[in-house]
């Protein structure tokens, strides 16, 4: 909403107030200011002038040499425009006159011949092209033949007016009409509200000889009015009209269209002007639409339309779509004689429908859709009629017609001051309460310290106490609220174990080197179906998909965090910065259907992608490459951490490298995976060879235990073995482990490998692995005895069960 | 033979004067205290001497002995200081080049904001709540007090999965069903952190995906005073204690009467300047009294209880904390963005 200052002054008294003290006062009491413009820059020097004679220039076909007295001068001014003629009354910026821009007039010669001066458009005179009427959009504006020669254009154009942006709420649908901002504006600097002039001259003859009108739902049309207007005159709005107008970022068109749309912005109250002959008969029928019934409205589009749609017909047809948009072949003419004025109640539902459902939103449904003031709508209709008869020339027929089955009345809100300051923690008095409603201008009864309040029904935004206390503190000004801390009995706060959990995972995985993210939870089609996790690979799982997508790139909730993360591994190599190590806690969404009837669930995840050198030294040409090894390293760490034992099982996965995989088991439940990532994705990527890993939080939640148990640190020595074995290449290096631990317990408490070797001195297909075994006994000092006799088991069993053998 | 001994003792001090390494002196030990070393000798020939002569002969024999180690001794201690100096000067690094690089990680902008505010909550007694991202329009919306077809749904622009499905908007669903979980008996005192959706075109000012946080204090006799109070605590402890704040009349469903807050601009410190659109002040974040219709849906009753509520948005907080211009910064994962951010931050003055 932009409120013109000058146009608000109509109705209060604002001429001692500055715009920026209003635009303040105003957004500390509840509406918020977005800004202050001026309808146009600075001019200086430009007054009005009269053509006294417009010929052709001598030496130039398109340019007239015009002679214009400005009351104290004649002057030759030499004008492009393809309007000018004689006779007119004009803009005329003198020399030393300053247009917008600081563009300055001096005098000139053109083609040889003087020029005193520039006759101006509203363009130059700095106003918004988009708000110029079309008659003068190419040429130079003309005055109203009544202007006084010599005149300041700056006042008679409105150019000086300052015009404050409102960003309303959705409640303060109130604002939403200079009679409502007048209220709001007189109830801060404690004024008076004067309300425009509704008075007509009504003809002897009757509108209800014209026209009847029915509401067949008047659950969602309880009033409609129809006036007629006769002998109107199609023509030019008044100066001033068309000066507000732009001011409040309308074009203006003709007295008509111009004054329906000055009396919405006045009244808060959508009219809608009807061209009476061409309306098709001479009854309106107001109802709720046909399924698939059509109009073409306004704007030339066919609209189909449903049974939750209220239109206006002729009883046969419709011709509008109520409170949204007229219909084309009804609208108004150069050549309209007689009008129909509609000014009616629409339910906001209905008209926010139809909104919802045609996409169309104009200043009309905005104000439907919020709810107008029902006692301002019949007055409002006077208002535009009062302006038809001054300024169209119109004949208004006694009425108007209406189908009126409206609830006027106002609500009232009991409360004591107690309830107010006990809500808002101050010491307001009633008696400053009182004084507060009587600046609202809310009637209301008070009886001591209880008050009844019948609130007007322009502020449908008030109903209970709630918005009384709010009412009565924005008044009392927020500033002067008192600054306290809840007296409610202290509660200690704190995070959950999971909470902390996460805190500490993260913690880990910073001091381990990496970097955490935030990628998008929405991903493309691309994103949907890679490098799940195998635990969820098998589940029959539907991508959640949005219903309306903005664009094809979010169009799917997450089923892994991986993809976003190889993104902004992507984003980051394309622009040379190769080394990334990054991590993200995030959930993805598990469902089976991808239009779900319940939640999905929200699987936590904690993934992560490292590429490029870990390490680099580089003047000592020490360089580590990211590998397998290492985000395994980082993985291992954690669980090691978080005291989670954990397993590692080759596995395969689509889009990982089919040698390099591994899944991450915890008590022989899958909870993740790690490994390359399949140098085909990262071809297609556009990504260095990189690695990731994906862990289900879920399950390591549910493996954390917070019980650690103290261990005597061993008091006794313990004895170091080490131990190589040949197998084939194929066996695992781990399992080995495993039987080592297994074969050695109790006594080896520490199974570490420290080499793998292939090659020269080993026959063909053959590898050795060497192990470092720790004996410890808790009890008591080892016997060289006994870890022989463990150490030969161990030799043995691994031995048997791989077909190894210890190489010496 | 006490003449020969003095003169072991000069000759054996005078070459260990010389002597000038490790070698050397052990060289001397042997020549004069080894078994067939020159003293040993000598007093190999004490048996020669008479009974008298044997003991005060012994005793000077000894205190030779005794010079002679104890100077080995004290010259070896030298050498080898000498060695390992000369070792250790040969050892000099150029302390001016570069370490090894320990690359350390570290947190991502908005989750330090959001924990330094978690923290702060904590300490004055509040819990740290989470809820779904993918919500139930009745959560939402509706428990909000913003039933289908209610105009303020339009603020808040839906990413629809299903009719009843949706991409949470903002963290306030969390408030009704933390209600909703203590039914109705008990204080809530909560904040709750999140992601939230918005169908914006992403932009340097507009994202589809950013961040909230939720906090809810619903008790008997909690009075709008107590809000303003508790964000200025909020305020001054994240952006400083040098910052004001002020509280607006806004609108929100939920809340009744409902405030906009702002702080006072850090640049101008309220004179106005560009940062603050000449106003003086910055709008941080959106509150007020629980509505009544929320408490009652949530199985409260507002008659007893009041409340209040406030939602914040940590990518904002974080904008302009930091000065960042662009809020596609925090989900783009720029690596120099992000490390800008791994310094200790140690809160506001």
């Amino acid at each position: 909403m932009f409120v013109s200052l000058n146009w608000l002054n109509n109705y209060v008294d604002i001429q001692s107030i500055k715009p920026e003290e209003l635009s303040d006062k105003i957004t500390k009491t509840g509406i918020e200011v977005d800004g202050i413009e001026y309808v146009a820059e600075k001019t200086s020097g430009v007054v009005v002038g009269y053509v006294e004679s417009c010929e052709q220039h001598p030496n130039a076909d398109k340019l007239q040499l015009c002679q214009v007295n400005t009351g104290d001068d004649k002057l030759q001014i030499i004008c492009g425009a393809p309007n000018v003629t004689q006779g007119q009354k004009v803009a005329v910026a003198k020399p030393g006159a300053v247009l917008p821009n600081n563009f300055k007039i001096k005098k000139v010669k053109l083609r040889g011949v003087e020029s005193n001066g520039m006759i101006c458009s509203l363009q130059e005179l700095g106003i918004d092209e988009k708000y110029v009427p079309s008659d003068v959009a190419e040429g130079i504006f003309v005055f109203p033949e009544d202007t006084t020669i010599g005149e300041s254009v700056e006042k008679l154009l409105n150019l000086d007016d300052a015009v404050l942006e409102f960003d309303l709420t959705p409640n303060r649908a109130d604002a939403l009409s200079m009679l409502g901002v007048a209220y709001e504006t007189a109830a801060i600097f404690d004024e008076e509200v004067t309300f425009p002039d509704e008075t007509i001259h009504p003809s002897e003859e009757k509108a209800e000889d014209y026209i009847t009108v029915t509401a067949e739902d008047p659950e969602l049309n309880p009033y409609y009015g129809a006036f007629i207007a006769k002998n109107v005159e199609i023509k030019q709005s008044p100066l001033w009209m068309r000066n507000y107008l732009i001011a409040a970022g309308i074009r203006p068109i003709n007295n008509v269209v111009d004054i329906t749309n000055y009396v919405l912005l006045e009244y808060g109250q959508p009219l809608h002007a009807f061209d009476y002959d061409r309306f098709g008969s001479d009854k309106v029928v107001t109802r709720r639409a046909l399924d698939n019934e059509k109009i073409m409205t306004l704007d030339g589009e066919e609209r189909t339309l449903t049974n939750e749609n209220l239109v206006i017909t002729n009883g046969k047809e419709p011709v509008a779509l109520a409170g949204v948009m007229g219909g084309a072949n009804t609208e108004v003419y150069s050549d309209t004689a007689t009008i129909l004025l509609e000014s009616a109640y629409f339910n906001p539902s209905a008209v926010r429908k139809a909104v919802s459902d045609t996409g169309l939103r104009s200043d009309s449904s905005t104000r439907f859709e919020k709810g107008v003031d029902p006692n301002r709508v019949e007055r409002a209709g006077l208002r535009a009629c009062h302006l038809l008869e001054k300024y169209a020339g119109a004949t208004i027929l006694a009425g108007p017609v209406s189908f009126d089955e409206m609830d006027r009345g106002e609500k009232t809100v009991t409360f004591a001051t107690e309830e107010i300051n006990k809500r808002l923690g101050t010491a307001i008095t009633s008696e400053e309460i009182s004084t507060i409603l009587n600046k609202l201008q809310f009637s209301f009864e008070q009886e001591n310290d209880s008050f009844v309040v019948h609130v007007p029904t322009r502020r449908g935004d008030i109903s209970i106490l709630e918005d009384m206390v709010e009412e009565v503190a924005r008044i009392y000004g927020y500033e002067h609220l008192p600054y306290t801390l809840p007296e409610g009995s202290p509660q200690a706060g704190g995070l959950t174990q999971k909470q902390k959990l996460k805190r500490e995972i993260k913690k880990y995985l910073q001091s381990a080197g990496l970097m955490e993210t935030i990628t998008y939870s929405l991903t493309d089609e691309a994103g949907i179906n890679k490098l799940l996790s195998p635990e969820l690979a098998k589940k029959a799982l539907e991508p959640v998909q949005l219903s309306m997508p903005m664009s094809e790139d979010h169009r799917y909730l997450r089923l892994s965090v991986l993809p976003g993360l190889l993104k902004s591994l992507a984003h980051n190599q394309a622009r040379s910065q190769t080394d990334i190590h990054y991590f993200e806690l995030g959930n993805v969404f598990l469902s089976e259907e991808s239009q779900p009837s319940n939640q999905p669930e929200e699987n936590l995840r904690l993934a992560g992608v490292l590429s490029g050198l870990w390490l680099n030294h580089s003047w000592q040409q020490e360089k580590r490459k990211v590998d397998f090894y290492l985000v395994k390293g980082i993985v291992e760490g954690l669980f090691d951490f978080l005291n989670i034992p954990v397993t590692f099982e080759q596995t395969k996965l689509a889009d990982m490298h089919p040698g390099r995989c591994a899944a991450v088991l915890i008590d022989n439940q899958v909870a993740g995976f790690l490994g390359q990532v399949h140098p085909k994705l990262e071809k297609t990527m556009d990504i260095k060879e990189s690695y990731a890993f994906d862990l289900n939080m879920e399950v390591i939640f549910d493996a954390f235990t917070t019980d650690t148990d103290y261990r005597p640190v061993p008091k006794y020595p313990s004895i170091a073995r080490d131990i190589a074995f040949i197998v084939n290449e194929d066996v695992k290096a781990g399992e080995i482990k495993d039987m080592i631990e297994e074969a050695g317990s109790p006594l080896v408490k520490n199974v570490r490998i420290f080499d793998v070797y292939k090659g020269e001195n080993l026959p063909e297909g053959k590898k050795s692995v060497a192990y470092s075994l720790l004996y410890q006994d808790l009890e008591k000092t080892l016997k060289d005895a006994e870890v022989e006799e463990s150490y030969q088991k161990i030799v043995d069993t691994v031995n048997r069960n791989f077909n190894a053998y210890v190489r010496s | 033979m006490k003449d020969q001994l003095e003169m072991i003792r000069k000759e054996a001090l005078a070459k260990i004067e010389e002597a000038n390494d490790l070698k050397k002196l052990q060289e001397i030990k042997v020549t004069y205290l080894g078994k067939k070393g020159s003293l040993t000798s000598v007093l190999r020939g004490m048996g020669k001497l008479s009974e008298e002569e044997r003991p005060v002969v012994g005793e000077i024999a000894n205190k030779v002995r005794e010079a002679i180690t104890e100077e080995i001794n004290h010259k070896t201690e030298l050498l080898e200081q000498a060695e390992l100096d000369a070792k250790l000067e040969s050892e000099t690094l150029d302390v001016t080049l570069p370490g090894r690089p320990v690359e350390a990680g570290g947190p991502h902008l908005l989750t330090s904001i959001i924990e330094e505010i978690e923290d702060l909550f904590i300490g004055m007694g509040y819990e740290v709540k989470e809820g779904p991202e993918v919500e139930t329009d009745y959560f939402n919306f509706e428990a909000m007090n913003m039933p289908k077809g209610h105009p303020a749904r339009d603020m808040q622009d839906t990413f629809y999965i299903t009719n009843e499905l949706l991409l949470r908007t903002h963290t306030s669903p969390v408030q009704a069903r933390t209600m909703q979980q203590y039914g109705g008996a008990k204080p809530v005192k909560m904040i709750c952190p999140g992601k939230v959706y918005r169908r914006d075109t992403d932009d340097a000012t507009h994202s589809h995906q950013f961040t909230q946080i939720e906090g809810l204090y619903v008790d008997k006799n909690v009075r709008l005073s107590d809000l303003k109070g508790t964000l200025d605590k909020f305020a001054k402890s994240i952006f400083g204690n040098d910052r004001e704040i002020r509280l607006r009349p806004s609108f929100f469903p939920f809340t009744e009467p409902s405030v906009e807050m702002d702080i006072s601009c850090k640049v101008c410190k309220g004179a106005g300047c560009s940062v603050c659109k000449h106003s003086g002040w910055i709008e941080i974040l959106g509150g007020g009294m629980v509505h009544p219709d929320v408490l009652e849906m949530a199985g409260y009753d507002s008659k007893v209880y009041t409340g209040f509520a406030f939602g914040m948005g940590p990518d904002r907080i974080a904008m302009l904390k930091y000065g960042i211009d662009d809020i596609r910064h925090f989900y783009t994962n720029d690596k120099r963005f992000l490390t800008q951010f791994h310094h200790a931050q140690g809160g506001a003055q």
